[in-house]
């Protein structure tokens, strides 16, 4: 036992410290010393005294510990915070569903208040009778709910030319997963009345803010399985992910997941919005463009151990966990090297995948102590295997931006640290 | 159809078939009336067929774009800071790191006239005239070399505008060009050696801002619970000008504090809202496009630290202007009319209502 910890009577402050050296202590010895740990063998405050009562916090936040697993900004990725991204914590999470009030954020022109008795929905364009809805009016259609995984297509885009950002939260944090509930959009516009004939129909949606990030999908999608959603996890939408009501594009790039969801327009033409032209287009070698690249393929990451979750225990059992996903539907295996790739173990999915929605994986091992070149291979129902990042790189060069889905490497040295490489 | 992956267009098509079309409806919603669906339904065809009517050239969209662009997107059209560049690029798109503008990149004009008039200017988007549209476009392509200096933009010629980057685009080819070869699922035996080729810790791919920090300042700097995270970044941060504006405040402090009618103050927080594109308050705000505004009630005109103001601005405070009330008010009703030649882009508050709430709330943050 380190002498700090003794006799400490902790303020909230001390305890922090205390504890933190004390779970050292543990982790190495292996057993208190003889008279015990006074952790266990004295009368802590906490089982003495009172805590909270049920009115301390009406909405509850996570306790003061957790305050580091938050969303953070990347400053110099953009030229202000209001037309910019942040990134889930993802390194420090388990399970799979994301928590809303740490799920990333992307903004174009900010997260604007918008209440629900302001609120109104569009729909127009080749429909039967163009029509206008309430908040209200969406509560009365039959509801589905689902959970599904939301993916920017610039996740991990930073990672194209080279190793750059040292931890999961900031190569692969934009993303979240979250239980949506809402109505199907198919239900939607049948009550406004489909043209008979459906062949190249594109459906073009928009947001209420001054961005309005309009995007055109394909009326196959549309009618197949994207949901008019007005709660996530249980709860409202918050302001940031589009309170009151957003869409829900399963699988694909998440800036097609209109916020803010103002107008429905069935047309016979892609409108090439911005966002559908000069963004979210992969630029390849030879300079021409992929447009209308709209499914994230299969992909997954290593959580932990990661840089920003590095090994504090030593040698010995080891949880090691991460996150697979796949826009073409469900994940069916995730393998994991130790080596850099020279050998490859299938990890155990924590529950069978789900499609379009994150799948936790986990690989318990005797950790030797020694370095490992820590890497995740996601494989989908398809039967697509998660590329490497030179395999990628050969098909489509180093300035695509979007859609990296490369395998990730982390170096985890002999001391637990762990680092963002490339290796050969 | 190739777009579609083969067993995605089969479920859709499946779906379509085992669901009837003409689902029973339920009565909800109601009918959207024709200057409803005027009001939103503004997106352009590609072929420019459903402009509205209307023009502007070259040399109205040059002043307008001073006025109400230039300030993120430079004179010139060549972006300010990370703000984006709209012109300049051509011939890069196969280059290490390309140049992505209207002119270099941009397939179709139709995206550029309904992304200014839908979105732009920053903070104050359909503020502009069609006509006021047509004239910035115009000069868009003019910045690109595109058109002349006596271009005329309007519904009619728009047509016979192609961008250079037209042809450039392909469909999704992933189903064919990676999909295929990305099947092998090896186990053992799969390479021979293994050798670090990059770290991210030698940050040598970085972008030139990140250059001057090491990842660990960053991830400090930005948590949000760190009580010293603007000071760290102020350190970290060469270009950020010293923001010692608020040192200044305790001198001023002797005066007796200003009575506020706390309803107004909270009115003007909403209308700030059109101001915090360019403009920051509270502990820890930085100068952005414009400077910050803590304190700036009765603060002499061009003397916020670190700012780089206008020359009209700077001459008008040693002139002696002080931001009082009156002056607040009429800078805020026309910015270009009270002090010309300054560079706020705004339009400005129509309302006499709106200055009076936002005059109420700055004197609030210059307590």
């Amino acid at each position: 036992m380190s002498d700090e910890f003794e006799g400490v009577k902790p303020s909230r402050r001390s305890f922090l410290t205390g504890a933190a050296a004390a779970g050292a202590a543990i982790g190495t010895a292996g057993a208190a010393s003889a008279e015990g740990e006074r952790l266990i063998t004295e009368v802590q405050d906490w089982a003495s005294g009172l805590g909270d009562g049920v009115d301390a916090t009406p909405y509850g936040m996570p306790i003061e510990f957790e305050g580091d697993v938050v969303r953070r900004n990347v400053e110099w990725l953009t030229a202000d915070t209001i037309s910019s991204i942040n990134f889930t914590p993802i390194h420090a999470l388990d399970g799979t569903i994301t928590p809303q009030g740490c799920a990333f954020e992307r903004h174009h022109s900010g997260a604007i208040e918008l209440k629900k008795s302001d609120y109104r929905l569009m729909i127009n364009g080749l429909v039967d009778t163009p029509l206008v809805f309430t908040y209200e009016d969406l509560e009365r259609f039959p509801r589905s709910q689902q959970t599904f995984f939301l993916e920017c297509a610039a996740n991990t885009g930073m990672e194209w030319a080279g190793a750059q950002l040292n931890g999961a939260q900031f190569t692969h944090g934009m993303i979240h997963n979250m239980e949506y509930t809402g109505v199907s959009l198919r239900t939607l516009l049948e009550e406004a009345g489909l043209p008979t004939d459906l062949t190249g129909k594109w459906v073009y949606v928009e947001g209420a803010d001054a961005s309005s990030n309009g995007r055109s999908i394909p009326i196959e999608k549309a009618l197949d399985d994207c949901m008019v959603a007005f709660k996530a996890n249980g709860e409202a939408l918050r302001k940031e992910h589009g309170y009151p009501v957003r869409l829900v594009v399963p699988g694909w790039e998440g800036n097609m997941w209109v916020k803010w969801l103002r107008r429905i327009e069935i047309m016979d033409a892609p409108v090439e919005s911005r966002e559908e032209t000069s963004k979210y287009t992969d630029t390849l070698e030879d300079g021409t463009s992929r447009k209308w690249t709209w499914v994230m393929d299969a992909k997954s990451i290593v959580t932990s151990p990661s840089p920003q979750a590095p090994i504090k225990h030593g040698k010995g059992p080891l949880v090691i966990t991460g996150l697979a996903w796949s826009g073409n539907g469900a994940i069916t295996g995730v393998d994991v090297t130790l080596d850099g790739g020279k050998t490859w173990q299938e990890a155990r999915l924590a529950e069978p995948g789900k499609k379009m929605a994150l799948t936790r994986f986990y690989l318990d091992i005797d950790w030797d102590g020694q370095e490992m070149f820590l890497q995740s291979r996601a494989i989908d129902e398809t039967g697509y295997v998660q590329p490497t990042k030179d395999q990628l790189r050969e098909v489509r060069g180093l300035n695509s931006i979007y859609h990296n889905n490369c395998i990730q490497t982390w170096w985890v040295k002999a001391d637990g640290e762990a680092e963002n490489v490339e290796i050969s | 159809m190739s777009k579609f992956p083969k067993f995605m267009l089969a479920t859709a098509l499946v779906g379509l078939t085992a669901t009837p079309l003409m689902a029973e409806k339920l009565g909800l919603g109601r009918p959207a009336l024709p200057d409803e669906i005027a009001a939103w339904d503004i997106d352009i065809a590609t072929d420019g067929s459903n402009l509205p009517a209307g023009s502007g050239d070259v040399l109205v969209g040059e002043e307008l774009f001073a006025d109400y662009c230039a300030v993120c997107h430079g004179d010139f059209a060549e972006g300010v800071d990370n703000w984006p560049k709209l012109a300049g690029g051509a011939d890069t798109l196969d280059h290490e790191d390309p140049l992505k503008t209207v002119g270099s990149y941009w397939p179709y004009l139709s995206t550029t006239f309904d992304y200014v008039r839908r979105s732009m200017p920053f903070g104050n988007a359909q503020t502009l005239s069609d006509d006021e549209v047509y004239a910035i476009v115009a000069y868009i392509l003019y910045s690109n070399d595109l058109v002349d200096d006596d271009f005329v933009l309007s519904n009619e010629t728009f047509a016979g505008v192609e961008l250079p980057n037209a042809g450039g685009f392909i469909v999704d080819d992933r189903a064919e060009t990676e999909y295929p070869n990305f099947t092998e699922r090896c186990m053992s035996d799969c390479k021979d050696s293994v050798e670090i080729t990059m770290r991210a810790a030698v940050l040598d791919v970085t972008p030139e801002e990140t250059k001057a920090r090491t990842i660990q300042a960053m991830v400090e700097a930005t948590n949000p619970r760190n009580a010293d995270s603007g000071e760290t970044e102020a350190a970290a941060e060469p270009e950020a000008p010293a923001e010692e504006a608020a040192p200044e405040a305790p001198a001023e402090e002797a005066a007796a504090p200003m009575e506020l009618d706390a309803d107004l103050v909270k009115a003007g927080e909403k209308v700030f809202k059109k101001c915090k594109a360019c403009h920051k308050i509270g502990d820890g705000a930085k100068h952005g496009t414009g400077p910050i505004l803590n304190d700036v009630f009765n603060r002499t005109a061009g003397t916020a630290e670190g700012f780089g103001f206008s020359k009209v601005l700077i001459a008008a405070g040693e002139g002696g202007m002080v931001w009082d009330a009156e002056n607040l008010a009429g800078y805020l009703a026309n910015p270009r009319k009270f002090l010309k030649g300054n560079k706020m882009s705004f339009a400005g508050l129509k309302k006499d209502k709106d200055q009076a709430a936002i005059i109420e709330f700055l004197k609030s943050v210059s307590q």
